[in-house]
């Protein structure tokens, strides 16, 4: 087993008890700090990817200004104790089935995986992936997508100030 | 570590669990935060392949993916917001009506 098959593996475990965590903890608090756990495992298999860029833009931008979006709006709301209908559900079934649809889906998905993914090839050319190189495809062939991307943040900001605006 | 397959497999779980999150929780926030979730699976799957391929191409959908996540975390934090003051909850089964 080679180095960094045994730090992949640890990374997933990590990665997938903080994904378990997340959905089945009773507080909302807690539920956001496994999520930014679960970020920053993600951030460092980035790494191992060759994406350095990507993985310092998941923490930064995700687990840094997304999730403390989160903190913010769950303190703000003072909804991080969640109530009571939270542990008896309205439909009876509704919990059971849910775990069989997503095991279903799980299922499914590792079907594929595994028939189509077995005869994957390694990477055959290893490239740079820093803040040069990505810059240079997001200002070249890339370039309408960004400036779209400009404009949806833009309009994000304003329908964010709209709605929570005092009437 | 050369092959892709152990990060999509990964993925693929992530992404199940945050489905589950989404089937189970009742609290939107909750939701909102297993639909986080499986847009960062659907980010890892996307680099794996573009470290496969040598390509640069998913990385950059990662980016935007990243700039629709924030877009969308805003404009639905805005909303759990709004629509807290008005109902005093942010449980979805109270939002069983279209009449605000």
């Amino acid at each position: 087993m080679t180095p960094e098959l045994l730090s992949f593996i640890i990374l997933a475990i990590i990665s997938i008890a903080a994904a378990i965590g997340m959905i089945t903890s009773r507080n909302a608090v807690y539920a956001a700090l496994f999520l930014i756990l679960n970020f920053g495992t993600v951030a460092v298999m980035y790494l191992m990817l060759n994406a350095p860029f990507l993985a310092i833009i998941q923490v930064s931008v995700y687990a840094g200004a997304i999730m403390v979006l989160f903190l913010f709006v769950i303190m703000l709301l003072g909804a991080e104790r969640l109530n009571e209908r939270e542990t008896r559900p309205v439909m009876r079934w509704h919990r059971p089935l849910a775990i069989v649809l997503g095991a279903f889906l799980l299922a499914l998905a590792l079907y594929v995986l595994l028939t189509r993914l077995g005869q994957s090839t390694a990477s055959v050319n290893v490239f740079g992936a820093g803040p040069l190189e990505i810059g240079l495809q997001l200002f070249g062939p890339y370039l309408l997508p960004f400036e779209v991307a400009s404009v949806l943040l833009l309009v994000a900001m304003i329908g964010a100030v709209v709605l929570t605006r005092e009437k | 570590m050369n092959t892709v397959a152990p990060f999509v497999l990964l993925s693929a779980i992530l992404f199940t669990i945050g489905v589950i999150g989404v089937l189970l929780r009742r609290n939107a926030i909750m939701i909102f935060m297993s639909i986080e979730l499986m847009l960062n699976s659907a980010n890892l799957a996307f680099v794996a392949f573009s470290n496969q391929w040598g390509k640069l191409d998913g990385q950059l959908i990662v980016f935007f993916v990243m700039a629709v996540a924030a877009t969308e975390v805003a404009v639905g934090l805005a909303l759990i917001v709004t629509i807290f003051h008005t109902k005093k909850s942010t449980d979805v089964d109270d939002l069983s009506q279209m009449k605000g």
